[in-house]
């Protein structure tokens, strides 16, 4: 397809090279930083899953008792498996229950032991990296059996009781009713806890938790119901907050098939600490790259807190930044569902009009992701009617500007969980629009140096000024430019300085002697 | 959310006794909309028709039925409601503070303050269940309200989860907190009380009379009503937002100050 919009390439080029710059220290800090989740999520590689009879998973006590001991500079798979190898429990579990009521000594171990306990814990952990493999391959087989979805942008539904088994007839009946893709929101709150819950579970707020129990019990649904329907649903859910690490492999062991992954989104919106989140970010768009997922990233949320039109450059930075920040962990361009809103106040005049030039930028800046494109919320006031007009020109412009993936917008926006009706009117619009005006990116040309065209170089602009301030930002303690710039506030408001926020308490500098075998084989793309 | 708008004058007195209005004064029509869990059939529709009528609509008349999925229906039914709505006996239940957009928010405090205003808050005990907090304090907010962190005049200090009170008390006094918010979800053997009550004693002695900062608590399990008790100044419970939080502040801090 011609591009729509004449956008000057060395300003494109610049705009990529001011985000590499921006994002390249940041990286290095993550190289050279762990963290407990990383660490926990190293473990479930290895196979260790289960929780005490108070819940706590023992992925947790055993990082726990092994940072209490010998730190976890060195990694806690090295002290992990030299405690196996000299015999202090017959395998990972036991050892972990042990530990947990301090009957383990751990100790660092040096020369010879210490490259066979390493070996060793590569040989554990290959094992988990190989199940995500094997479950990319079985996702491959099952698209090719049953087919993709027949149209795009793809249609994204959100299913959220809070109950796991209510979940599950939802989301085979929104399958049903024409949603290519599940996402099961979660309880609220769950992104601040430092430990992933377990089983299946009947109670959330608002939402319901991630376990890999529930991941295990969706997706074996949604085979079903992909086998029923000859067209393959993919499940999405959300690898953020303090265990991302964790959530991202247990989606790779259980295949699913999208995870929302911002780089920033939580330590902007949910105050986690800047290097926790980069370190954890990295981690997991590394198992999303092995894992064949398709990330969903959050820029919808700069629009909800800022002015939509004033800050849509913003959106624009951290689509670069995630761009960066995926390609360097080893995503490719179709596993990057970048972000985008429907958010301009509707009040606005031409605010159709802008809309399109901003969701054309993104789809021309990024021509091979597949984008995500994010139904208005701000705007939804209780009246239902205009919000399902406001829908439907959000799904106008979705049909125009060839959008990957649409999450479909409900009318009960900021009002109530949507109906049954709710959801069935909101698919309708869409296949309205979709089948009414699905052709016309064919007969749509902004024409040159129109309002458009105009629009989206302007923002364009603001974008590289943006990112141009950002790599020349500084503070006192020597950060990284990106972290000053996050704790000055450049993003969506919110200072957020890197020596404040949750978690930090469970950040690590790497000693030299660092060994992580998932990160080894991820990096590697070995198997063994 | 709904947005309340100053009406306009009206040119003509209301009279007591009102119909809803569809095209014509007292024509009593309105419009509504529903799904029955039963296949499309005459019979749904018949069933639709039947509950129209229970719910006072006389004549009603069926104009959508639409089957979603094997198993429901919906429907669009317009009709006369035979009720009549005296004005005389609505009675307002007023809140005692009014409720302020984010940018009216912002603008109180500027203006009666000239600074910040200071909110520390904190989940104490042993409670770990930040979500209370959170939902009111982190710009995430709730329910599509932005939390207090989103309002350029207010300075939040989120201390997180199982805080002392004496740390609590410590960077109240640090901060120079103008309010102190504090969430209680874990209830076991009245926890949130005991916390509740040892919070305000603790506040209580460390600061002179009057000098207290506003002490509010939130949380799905205290009763309305029992602030004095515990010796706090105000209670939220469930689903409270950030956006009656904030105006509720300005209530108590600016309006108040602005009286005194």
């Amino acid at each position: 397809m011609k591009p729509l919009l004449e956008l000057d390439p060395t300003v494109v080029r610049k705009a990529r090279s001011l985000a590499r710059k921006a994002g390249q220290p940041v990286v290095k800090l993550a190289q050279s930083h762990t963290t407990v989740s990383v660490e926990r999520a190293t473990l479930r590689l290895a196979g260790l899953s289960g929780a005490d009879h108070e819940r706590v998973p023992w992925v947790n006590h055993l990082v726990d008792q092994v940072r209490d001991q010998v730190g976890l500079e060195h990694g806690v798979t090295t002290p992990v498996f030299d405690a196996l190898r000299r015999g202090e429990a017959e395998d990972l579990l036991t050892l972990a229950q042990k530990a947990a009521s301090g009957s383990v000594s751990f100790r660092l171990p040096e020369g010879r032991e210490a490259t066979r306990a390493q070996a060793t814990a590569r040989r554990e952990v290959s094992r988990g990296i190989r199940t995500i493999d094997k479950q990319r391959t079985t996702r491959d087989r099952l698209v090719k059996r049953h087919g993709d979805p027949e149209q795009r942008p793809w249609i994204y539904l959100i299913v959220a009781t809070g109950d796991i088994y209510e979940d599950i007839p939802q989301a085979q009946a929104a399958a049903r009713e024409g949603a290519d893709v599940i996402a099961v929101i979660r309880s609220t709150g769950q992104s601040l806890l430092d430990y992933v819950p377990e089983g299946a579970t009947r109670e959330g707020y608002a939402g319901t938790y991630a376990t890999q129990e529930n991941f295990r019990l969706m997706r074996a649904a949604l085979d079903e119901t992909s086998k029923e329907l000859g067209r393959y649903i993919r499940l999405t859910n959300y690898a953020s907050g303090l265990c991302m690490p964790e959530i991202a492999t247990l989606a790779g062991l259980e295949r699913l098939d999208m995870m929302l992954n911002d780089s920033m989104y939580g330590i902007l919106f949910r105050d986690i600490n800047p290097i926790r989140t980069f370190v954890d970010q990295r981690f997991s768009r590394q198992i999303h790259a092995r894992a064949g997922i398709i990330i969903n990233t959050g820029e919808d949320n700069y629009l909800t807190t800022a002015d939509a039109v004033e800050a849509a450059h913003t959106v624009t930075v951290s689509q670069l930044l995630n761009e960066y920040f995926a390609k360097e962990a080893g995503l490719e361009d179709w596993q990057l569902g970048l972000g985008h809103a429907f958010e301009i106040n509707p009040d606005l005049p031409d605010s159709f009009r802008m809309e399109l030039a901003h969701a054309l930028l993104a789809r021309q800046l990024f021509p091979d992701a597949p984008l995500k494109w994010m139904p208005p919320t701000k705007h939804m006031t209780g009246d239902i009617f205009r919000g399902y007009l406001l829908d439907g020109f959000f799904n106008l412009v979705g049909a125009m500007t060839g959008q990957g993936i649409l999450l479909v917008g409900m009318m009960t926006e900021a009002v109530v969980t949507p109906f049954l009706s709710d959801r069935d009117l909101a698919l309708q619009n869409v296949r309205y629009v979709m089948n009414a005006a699905g052709g016309l990116t064919e007969d749509f040309h902004p024409p040159r140096d129109g309002f458009i065209q105009t629009r989206a170089r302007q923002v364009l602009s603001e974008a590289v000024d943006l990112l141009d301030t950002i790599v020349h930002d500084s503070d006192s303690a020597g950060d990284p430019p990106l972290l000053a710039a996050i704790a000055d506030g450049t993003f969506g408001l919110m200072k957020r300085p890197a020596n404040a926020g949750k978690g930090l308490d469970g950040v690590v500098r790497r000693a030299p002697g660092y060994d992580n075998p998932a990160t080894t084989l991820l990096e590697t793309g070995e198997t063994r | 959310m709904t947005t309340v708008e100053n009406e306009a004058t009206s040119a003509r007195p209301t009279p007591d006794i009102v119909r809803p209005y569809g095209d014509t004064t007292g024509d009593g029509m309105v419009q509504v909309s529903f799904t029955l869990p039963v296949p499309h059939d005459k019979r749904a529709e018949g069933a639709a028709l039947q509950l129209a009528a229970k719910m006072g609509l006389d004549p009603a008349l069926l104009v959508h039925a639409k089957a979603m999925g094997p198993d429901f229906t919906f429907f669009v039914v317009y009709g006369r409601v035979n009720h009549l709505v005296d004005l005389r006996q609505v009675e307002v239940v007023e809140r005692e503070f009014p409720l302020l957009s984010p940018k009216e928010v912002n603008r109180a405090i500027k203006s009666a303050l000239r600074r910040k205003l200071v909110v520390v808050g904190a989940c104490i005990g042993t409670d770990a269940h930040t979500v209370g907090i959170d939902a009111i304090l982190n710009i995430k907010g709730f329910a599509g309200e932005k939390g207090l962190e989103y309002y350029n005049e207010i300075k939040v200090v989120n201390l997180g989860a199982q805080v002392l009170v004496p740390e609590l008390v410590a960077r109240a006094r640090a901060e120079k907190a103008d309010a102190v918010m504090v969430s209680q979800v874990v209830t076991q053997k009245d926890a949130h009380i005991h916390n509740t009550t040892t919070m305000s004693a603790a506040f209580r002695e460390a600061y002179p009379a009057g000098k207290v900062p506003l002490l509010v608590v939130g949380g799905p399990r205290f009763e309305e009503g029992t602030a004095q008790r515990l010796g706090v100044d105000r209670i939220f419970g469930r689903g409270t937002t950030p956006g009656e939080v904030a105006s509720y502040l300005v209530h108590a801090l600016v309006d108040s100050k602005e009286k005194r």
